[in-house]
């Protein structure tokens, strides 16, 4: 499976994540997000730099409960929190920014 | 939290080279998404897998030594080293990733994780376990 961005195809797994993080582009998350049916703004955006760069830290995308807890330590209470995470990521926060981001699926999500 | 058991992991092989360490460290995350009582122990050469400074760019295999500092973001906050593993050896706690963790109650201050501890005390520490899994 593939999709395409800007003119190339990126192997994707069979739950839409990118099989290879390395060939991520934000671009990447616009088309994912137009395939759900979403329009990317700069809150869907500030979590998914956020798990970027949590990823590079740590090597890992972590579980949504460190998410949440974290997001709002950087970004405040407002934002950390379920509700709001799950406005922006009804799929859910881990699963959906997660793919968006061209992580692999959150470790200790089934 | 009445029925949170006490779970306690235990690491006693080199960190690449198989795939103990690793494996060990995927469960011990996992786990913690159940709120369990958890606590680690690092003895033999499980304590080289706190080693700073890992390079695996010459084995090819991902260097996920980094993520042992998210433990402190899964409440995993209780990481014991045994103290003969370590003197035998010849390293110090200087040798190993300062891991820390955050206390929420306390506007986020930084605590250390990692206590080195004797035999005796580690056997101590079992003792009290519901759950002892070793890799």
């Amino acid at each position: 499976m593939g999709i395409e961005v800007n003119g190339k195809v990126l192997e994707v797994d069979e739950e839409g994540y990118l099989a290879d993080l390395n060939t991520w582009e934000p671009e990447v998350a616009n088309v994912m997000a137009k395939l759900d049916d979403t329009e990317l703004n700069e809150n869907h955006w500030e979590v998914i730099n956020f798990l970027r760069e949590y990823y590079e830290e740590y090597q890992i995308a972590p579980a949504v409960r460190v998410l949440t807890k974290a997001i709002g330590k950087k970004l405040g209470k407002d934002k950390g929190n379920s509700k709001y995470l799950y406005e922006l990521f009804p799929y859910g926060p881990g699963k959906q920014a997660c793919k968006y981001a061209g992580l692999p699926k959150p470790t200790g999500c089934v | 939290m009445s029925d949170a058991k006490k779970f306690m992991y235990i690491n006693r092989k080199a960190p690449y080279g198989t795939v103990y360490a690793w494996e060990s460290l995927e469960v011990v995350l996992i786990g913690a998404a159940f709120e369990q009582d958890v606590s680690l122990a690092f003895v033999d050469d499980g304590v080289y897998q706190l080693m700073k400074g890992q390079d695996t760019t010459e084995v090819g295999i991902k260097n996920f030594s980094p993520t042992y500092s998210a433990l402190g973001d899964y409440e995993v906050n209780k990481i014991y080293i045994e103290k003969e593993s370590l003197e035998a050896r010849g390293l110090t706690l200087d040798d190993l990733q300062h891991l820390v963790w955050e206390d929420e109650d306390e506007d986020w201050a930084e605590k250390d994780s990692i206590r080195v501890v004797t035999s005796a005390e580690l056997a101590e520490l079992f003792e009290e376990q519901d759950v002892v899994l070793s890799f």
